[in-house]
């Protein structure tokens, strides 16, 4: 690591302290509790794997639009497979082959019809989430309690992270290290920094961009599935404009929407950002157009400032 | 017809202009004038300083030194809009059209004439009208949509809309380049009837011929200096020629010994290029043409970048088409000629920039260890003298010269056998390019232990590829002719090949 990458990493971790001592004036010491700490973690959980996936297909040079209407797909498919029998472990692992899918086609798309990612996912925004409307016949689907529904719960005794956290944190380690430590990671910040140069270098572009979008895509099946464990039904109308939450998180953290920058860590802090805004604001009784016009000023913000910071670093 | 242009004062001058980059010297005290009237011809060799001085008279770059006046007045742009409403009209090689607009919207643009707040189409259509039949074009329809017409109709709009805005020097850069013959002669024909409308005319081309037929008077650029100029009608094509060489440079490239050895690259009739030639081990050989020639097309056709049309390529043992990723295989590389938008990728940092093209080396089954990766990054600019921080650093953030070298270094990292190199030294100090020649040279020098390598370069300075290469080929008008030996070649005459045949 640079000194440089550390500091633009720090610049966003410095947003995210004075953030949360902000709020932890304005609402009490009782904002750091562990109980508290907890609730933000569970809360950033579901935006913060599927940023993490998000972190891949920004650093490509891409966006996916249609991540909010695949968790809403994943929860119907979980609910649907429950309810046909199937166990709750093959019911996870459907949705998330579901949404992998998804991917694929979003990447397929994009590669092949030439058409920019913004347009195609924005076109697979309204399928995906048709076609769960479609699977879930316009309402709620009712399923049968499992282990599923506790993956965001604090279930054994002591334990203070619910298993749902260990899995988000473990995931974004692995995104983190195949990005780095991967010729398949140094391909997407190629592809996303200068499609051109990789082009030249021999990257195979087409392959690269439908894994990033698959991949990116499985992480969200990940967020959709913790979306089940949340509601506990499969609601084909639930999250509905997340995709800009999650796009937010990985703006605020670093990433460049002109691709070839942005870390995992950065996205995780930037979810956290948002999160502390939104808990901090409802636990001091703000309103929630209060918490929209905050969270709405940060992201300006932070891309503001990252950009100053990148022309003061004499490029 | 040749009007003499009028004692009086010129409508634009600019005297003893100079600027600098860094220790570069681009212009070293210029002078230009055109009067009322008056085709003035401006020629030089690439890297002559033609481009950084249109960059001052459009107010792109602010010289370091000198004067320029219009109509009499100090004209000092701060940015190309100042110059433009000073008068001066910039035509490109590269048309500033909004081709979804119509032509009248494109002719108006920015003085569009308004009544009551709202845009006077009727006024609008009329006035675009006006300024197309004074250039003799009423065949151009006001309301048709720019990107449906030819270029040479689009070019036909941009003039019109400098005329429109009433300027009072129009810069035409190598207006031709995209231009078929009949459009060429059409061009010389509206730039006479301009002349004979008092309109100041700079036209600037790598044509000598060009300039010869349209032009009252040219001026030769060399080195950033004023090498001579007079009337076109006085001057041959070989008086020109002779203003545009001067002395050579020759110790600046150095020669090794050399021994031909295989051939290693085999094309022949591919299409586009119309090009056969082979290309042996130990061998430099060189492509030389202007802009526009189809020279670097041919490049990225060989590498796989462009489809062929017809014809076969070999490389090594392999024939046949080839995507990138195979002709890096088979022990190919390209140094592209555009190092910002294609050779590098300036966000990432030097060691992913020198090994993109091969990273296995760093890890197995897809692994890629940072550590190894910046070893051999660092090995590359230890070798090539490259400044900078370390591997670690973002490209963007080094010199020209030394982003060039990083370029190269993903050549040598690759270790290819065939290295096809395009303006290999394009827009760099003279330190840089003297390290590039060395090392472009060591590569084919016979040496113990290793097989010399094999060099395609293409190059717009012709003392490069006359220093360096061993055979030469021109490329003319998108066809390569045939390889000549460079030592029987002088200058001059490898000038009049690639600038002659032109004439409209």
């Amino acid at each position: 690591m640079t000194t440089r990458s550390l500091v633009e990493r720090a610049g966003t971790f410095v947003g995210l302290v004075l953030v949360a001592i902000i709020f932890g004036l304005l609402v009490g010491p009782q904002f750091f509790a562990p109980t508290n700490l907890e609730l933000m973690a569970r809360q950033m959980a579901i935006v913060s794997i599927a940023a993490v996936g998000m972190t891949i297909v920004i650093v490509s040079g891409g966006i996916d639009l249609s991540v909010g209407s695949m968790i809403a797909l994943c929860t119907v498919v979980i609910a649907q497979l429950l309810r046909m029998g199937v166990s709750p472990l093959f019911s996870a692992l459907g949705a998330i082959a579901t949404a992998a899918l998804c991917g694929f086609v979003n990447g397929v798309l994009i590669t092949q019809l030439r058409v920019v990612p913004f347009i195609v996912t924005l076109g697979t925004m309204l399928i995906i989430r048709g076609a769960a409307k479609g699977l879930g016949e316009e309402r709620r689907i009712e399923a049968p309690q499992t282990w599923l529904n506790d993956l965001l719960r604090v279930t054994r005794g002591e334990a203070l992270v619910p298993s749902g956290i260990w899995a988000v944190i473990a995931l974004s380690i692995l995104v983190a290290l195949v990005l780095r430590y991967t010729r398949f990671g140094r391909h997407v910040f190629a592809i996303g920094s200068n499609e051109r140069m990789a082009r030249l270098c021999g990257v195979a572009i087409t392959r690269t961009k439908i894994i990033v979008y698959a991949l990116s895509a499985a992480f969200v099946g990940f967020a959709g599935l913790l979306q089940f464990s949340k509601l506990s039904v499969g609601d084909p109308t639930v999250a509905v404009g997340l995709e800009l939450d999650v796009i937010a998180a990985v703006i605020i953290g670093g990433g460049s929407l002109s691709g070839g920058r942005g870390t995992v860590a950065g996205t995780l802090i930037g979810a956290a950002i948002m999160t502390v805004i939104q808990i901090g604001c409802s636990q001091k009784g703000l309103a929630n157009w209060i918490q929209q016009i905050v969270t709405g000023c940060i992201i300006v913000a932070a891309v503001a400032l990252d950009r100053i910071r990148s022309q003061s670093g004499g490029v | 017809m040749t009007a003499t242009p009028a004692a009086g004062p010129p409508r634009f001058a600019m005297r003893g202009i100079r600027k600098a980059f860094g220790a570069t010297v681009a212009l070293a005290g210029v002078d230009l004038s055109v009067s009322e009237g008056e085709i003035c011809g401006l020629i030089g060799q690439n890297g002559a300083g033609k481009s950084t001085l249109m960059s001052v008279l459009s107010g792109a770059l602010q010289p370091d030194a000198g004067e320029m006046w219009i109509g009499g007045q100090p004209f000092t742009p701060h940015s190309p809009l100042d110059a433009r409403r000073a008068g001066v009209a910039m035509i490109y090689q590269e048309l500033s059209l909004a081709p979804h607009l119509s032509v009248m919207e494109n002719i108006m643009m920015g003085a569009e004439p308004m009544r009551f707040g709202l845009l006077d189409w009727a006024r609008m259509r009329e006035m675009a009208a006006e300024a197309l039949a004074a250039l003799g074009h009423t065949d151009i329809p006001p309301g048709a949509i720019v990107g449906t017409l030819s270029v040479a109709a689009q070019q036909i709009v941009e003039i019109a809309r400098a005329i429109a805005v009433g300027s009072r020097v129009l810069v035409l850069d190598e207006p031709t380049s995209s231009l078929g013959r009949v459009d060429v002669q059409h061009l010389f024909d509206l730039l006479r009837h301009l002349k004979a409308q008092g309109h100041a005319i700079v036209y600037i081309s790598h044509f000598i011929e060009e300039v010869k037929t349209v032009a009252d008077r040219f001026i030769v650029l060399r080195d950033g200096r004023n090498a001579g100029g007079g009337d076109t009608a006085s001057a041959t094509h070989d008086d020109i020629v002779a203003l545009m060489v001067g002395q050579s440079v020759s110790n600046l490239f150095p020669r090794s010994s050399r021994s031909r050895g295989d051939a290693i690259l085999d094309v022949n009739a591919l299409e586009p290029g119309s090009a056969s030639f082979t290309l042996h081990r130990g061998e430099i050989f060189g492509i030389a043409g202007v802009l526009g020639s189809g020279r670097t097309h041919l490049l990225r056709t060989l590498f796989g970048l462009e489809p062929v049309r017809s014809g076969r390529v070999r490389v090594g043992v392999y024939s046949g088409v080839a995507r990138p990723h195979q002709r890096w295989i088979q022990g190919m590389g390209l140094l592209s000629e555009d190092r910002k938008e294609e050779g590098l990728a300036l966000t990432l940092d030097v060691a992913d920039n020198v090994t993109m093209s091969k990273l296995s080396p760093f890890g197995p089954a897809g692994l890629l260890f940072p550590a190894r990766q910046r070893g051999a990054a660092a090995r590359w600019i230890s070798e090539l003298a490259i400044k900078c921080a370390g591997p670690a650093q973002k490209a963007g953030e080094l010199s020209g010269g030394n982003q060039q070298k990083v370029a190269i270094a993903r050549l040598l990292h690759h270790d290819v056998d065939i290295l096809v190199l395009d303006e290999p030294t394009r827009g760099i100090d003279v330190g840089s390019k003297a390290q590039i020649y060395k090392l472009i040279d060591a590569l084919v020098a016979d040496a113990p232990g290793h097989k010399p390598r094999a060099v395609l370069m293409v190059s717009s300075y012709l003392p490069e590829l006359l220093g360096l290469c061993d055979r030469i080929a021109v490329m003319q008008r998108g066809r390569l002719g045939d390889a000549v030996p460079a030592n029987s070649l002088t200058e001059h005459e490898l000038l009049v090949a690639v600038t002659g045949g032109t004439a409209a």
